[in-house]
């Protein structure tokens, strides 16, 4: 009896378990660069050529992407801008900030370093503020500022990770400021996991050759977002829960004026007018592309790739998606959610149905995730679930390395996660398989985080480049502090120059037309703002009798 | 073909319902035709969006969890909460004299503990709750920041506490003293910010940037990776 796990899974577990001690020696090689360049091609799903098509309209037409992300470009939008009176200004600030994760909380707070009183500013959000994935991050954020590492080395690193495609002046802001965004930590007070002298306890991530991984357990982004955001209420920024963006204004100049929110529990539309806007409306995961479960929150729908790429912002690497190799695969309830990297950072190891090894831990994230793939569906040698296929990640490994107790104290929020479905993870390995976890191209933005628009800023997972076509572990938390952060300063100094014409429509019109002219017939609206869950049932009997 | 799932019979507000027994609280929601706006944030036990107050098939008493990691049970009857409506103190971190019992100042109510474990007992965390509001009564930072540091602020403890003393909010307050004033700073960051501060590192950088996709290959290739841990 094996509690937590089926008894299909028993005889393999025990293999796990007898074949353990003998993995405190083995080391798996890492990939040669030409050897992991064909098992990409072979198996990561960004190289199923049928799962991707060219978007026939917009600034960035003829682009490749996925099927979900183009349907959503090829959707007709959710307002009709006739039945809209932008005359009446619900809100009138100079700052807007689209999203109320990392990157807009934090764009916002040096926003208000530069100049920008909190009430001229808005927080819109389509949840609450902090819901994000900037919340969800367990693993760390990377910051080189060890002796024996450098930011160079980070950059060579992030750059490598990406496989040479990212834009180099991102990578060097991202890694040039990732110190100062540390030390700004600091100073208002994020605890991270330190030694008995108060430097910081760093490991290694897939990818990097340093360790450089700050964390705080297995809550770095938890602990970051929450005190973010009650610096934020602090200073009392204004924040709109439930009431998400749903499509830009531009003015007659051509620049980015405003927004039309949605309130999403009484209905009404919003006219919201700025003369700059901060757009951080995260990533793509709940698109469930290739039908991938994700690690990402409910409202991760790429709401603001759809409203940037209407007022005419270019688009960069959507044809990329992040798979982190380890999603939970078992038990049903948490599939797709995710199991840091940390995990394997500390000790742990995949492992086939057999006990084998089969890839060194530590590759970039889509060559370990492929590797997974290959050994489930090619090799056969993964373990069956209802629902799929998973590799065992040998998490007890973990205490014989570094001592009983330390996956309860390292990894609170997986063992606690764990143990509600009654498997205790620094005893019996974890079932896990690839799930859907960034976004790592999107909007077009140069080093201040501006896009091709007047006043439109984008930061965080909506925006590309940084990482190009793979991202390396911790460089996403530190993406959003550091672009969310120069977002904030060039947002705040542009509003000082910026005089607005009159509010307009036109682009949404314009973007209606261009669709018909291309051909596409569609019932499709976008942006989606929330995934659908509903069971079919209940949804076969909907009507909506709009009492 | 899967088999027909096993139901369990619950109780939406009060509303009855059918649903696969393997299913989480939130999952079965969403399987009788709710759609979320309020009451579902990351759906992996971090955010706390998604507080749920249930009672048990035959039980009197009030159970509390988090619906995206709680599966259903037979006769189940359950409320989600939408929103805590608890006030939270505002400061200036920079000016906080943490010598001083600073969070009694700004959360006087916390004096008022009957220590009756009500918190510890409603907290999904499964948390020392009050063990933490009693830390930082007495003005141990550390054991408070410490003992709080897994709280997902969800708010069900301020919900139910008789004292009504804002748990998550003396937690936030006592971490963020705890990571400013008490926990010591890293000599490694000192001295990196500064040989950043003098261009350090620039030449090398920019070297980096300006260097072909075949070079770049090549010095990615050769550099040594640090022995894991």
């Amino acid at each position: 009896m094996i509690e937590g796990y089926p008894e299909s899974m028993w005889k393999s577990i025990e293999k796990v378990h007898k074949t353990r001690e003998r993995r405190l020696e083995e080391v798996f090689k890492r990939m040669e660069i030409g050897e992991s360049d064909e098992l990409l091609r072979k198996f990561h799903p960004d190289y199923k050529e049928d799962q991707k098509r060219v978007v026939k309209v917009g600034p960035s037409k003829g682009m490749k992407m996925p099927h979900e992300v183009a349907d959503l470009l090829e959707a007709n939008p959710l307002i009709d801008p006739s039945e809209i009176d932008l005359s009446n200004v619900d809100y009138d600030v100079d700052l807007l900030l689209i999203g109320g994760g990392g990157a807009g909380t934090v764009a916002a707070l040096w926003a208000y370093y530069n100049g920008i009183k909190p009430d001229n500013m808005l927080i819109v959000t389509k949840l609450r503020h902090g819901d994000s994935n900037s919340m969800m991050a367990q693993g760390g954020t990377q910051v080189a500022d060890r002796p024996e590492d450098s930011p160079a080395l980070h950059y060579l690193d992030t750059i490598g990770g990406g496989h040479f495609t990212n834009n180099p002046s991102l990578v060097k802001a991202l890694v040039a400021d990732a110190p100062k965004i540390l030390k700004w930590h600091e100073d208002l007070g994020v605890i991270y996991d330190r030694d008995e002298e108060g430097n910081f306890d760093e490991i290694s991530g897939g990818g990097t050759s340093r360790f450089r991984l700050h964390y705080s357990k297995d809550y770095t982004g938890m602990e970051q977002m929450r005190v973010i955001r009650d610096e934020s209420r602090n200073l009392d920024v204004p924040v709109l829960e439930f009431s998400p963006a749903v499509e830009l204004i531009k003015d007659t100049n051509g620049q980015v004026a405003g927004a039309i929110l949605s309130n999403l529990e009484t209905k009404e539309y919003l006219v919201v007018r700025a003369k700059a806007i901060v757009l951080a409306t995260g990533g793509f995961g709940r698109l469930h592309i290739q039908n991938f479960q994700t690690t990402n929150h409910y409202g991760a729908t790429a709401d603001g790739l759809v409203m940037a790429y209407r007022t005419g912002t270019r688009l960069i690497d959507l044809d990329s998606v992040q798979y982190h190799p380890t999603g939970a695969a078992y038990p049903l309830q948490i599939a797709g959610l995710l199991i840091t990297e940390k995990v394997r950072g500390m000790g742990a190891v995949p492992v086939n149905k057999d006990g084998e090894l089969f890839v060194h831990p530590l590759e970039p994230r889509d060559v370990e995730a492929s590797a997974f793939i290959r050994e489930c569906y090619e090799r056969n040698n993964g373990v069956e679930t209802l629902t799929g296929r998973g590799v065992w990640l040998d998490s007890p490994l973990i205490e014989l390395k570094h001592g009983r107790g330390t996956v309860g104290k390292s990894f609170p929020a997986m063992h606690r996660m764990f143990e509600r479905f009654g498997i205790d993870m620094s005893k019996q390995p974890i079932l896990v398989f690839p799930t859907l976890h960034y976004q790592n191209g999107g909007i077009e933005i140069d080093n201040q985080a501006r896009t091709s628009i007047p006043g439109l800023f984008a930061c965080g997972e909506a925006a590309g480049g940084i990482h190009g076509k793979n991202r390396l572990m911790g460089n996403s938390t530190l993406d959003y502090n550091v672009f969310g952060r120069r977002a904030g300063i060039s947002a705040a100094k542009t509003i000082k120059n910026v005089k607005l014409g009159k509010l307009t429509l036109d682009h949404v019109t314009k973007y209606r037309k261009a669709l018909a002219e291309a051909g596409i017939k569609t019932e499709r609206k976008a942006p989606m703002i929330l995934p659908e869950y509903r069971g079919k049932e209940a949804l076969e009997k909907y009507m909506d009798l709009g009492i | 073909m899967a088999t027909k799932p096993e139901m369990a019979k619950i109780y939406i507000m009060g509303k009855e319902h059918q649903v696969p027994k393997e299913l989480t609280i939130m999952g079965a929601l969403e399987y009788a035709g709710y759609k979320y706006i309020r009451g579902a944030g990351c759906r992996a036990g971090f955010c706390g969006a998604c507080s749920t107050i249930y009672r048990k098939k035959g039980e009197y008493k009030l159970y509390s969890d988090l619906a995206c990691q709680t599966l259903v049970q037979d006769g189940m009857r359950l409320v989600q909460l939408p929103f805590v409506p608890a006030v939270k103190a505002k400061y200036d971190l920079g000016k906080l004299d943490v010598s001083k019992n600073t969070v009694l100042e700004y959360y006087p109510e916390i004096a008022r503990c009957v220590t009756c474990n009500t918190c510890n007992k409603t907290c999904p965390q499964d948390l020392e709750v009050m063990e933490f509001i009693q830390a930082a009564l007495k003005g141990d930072i550390e054991k408070s920041a410490r003992l709080s540091f897994d709280c997902i602020q969800c708010g069900l403890c301020a919900v139910r506490c008789p004292a009504d003393i804002k748990h998550y909010h003396v937690g936030q307050l006592v971490r963020r003293l705890y990571g400013k004033y008490m926990s010591k700073k890293s000599k490694n960051l000192e001295k990196r910010l500064k040989e950043m501060a003098h261009g350090k590192y620039d030449s090398e950088i920019d070297r980096l940037t300006r260097a072909s996709k075949e070079e770049l290959r090549q010095i990615y290739k050769s550099r040594d990776i640090e022995a894991a841990k």
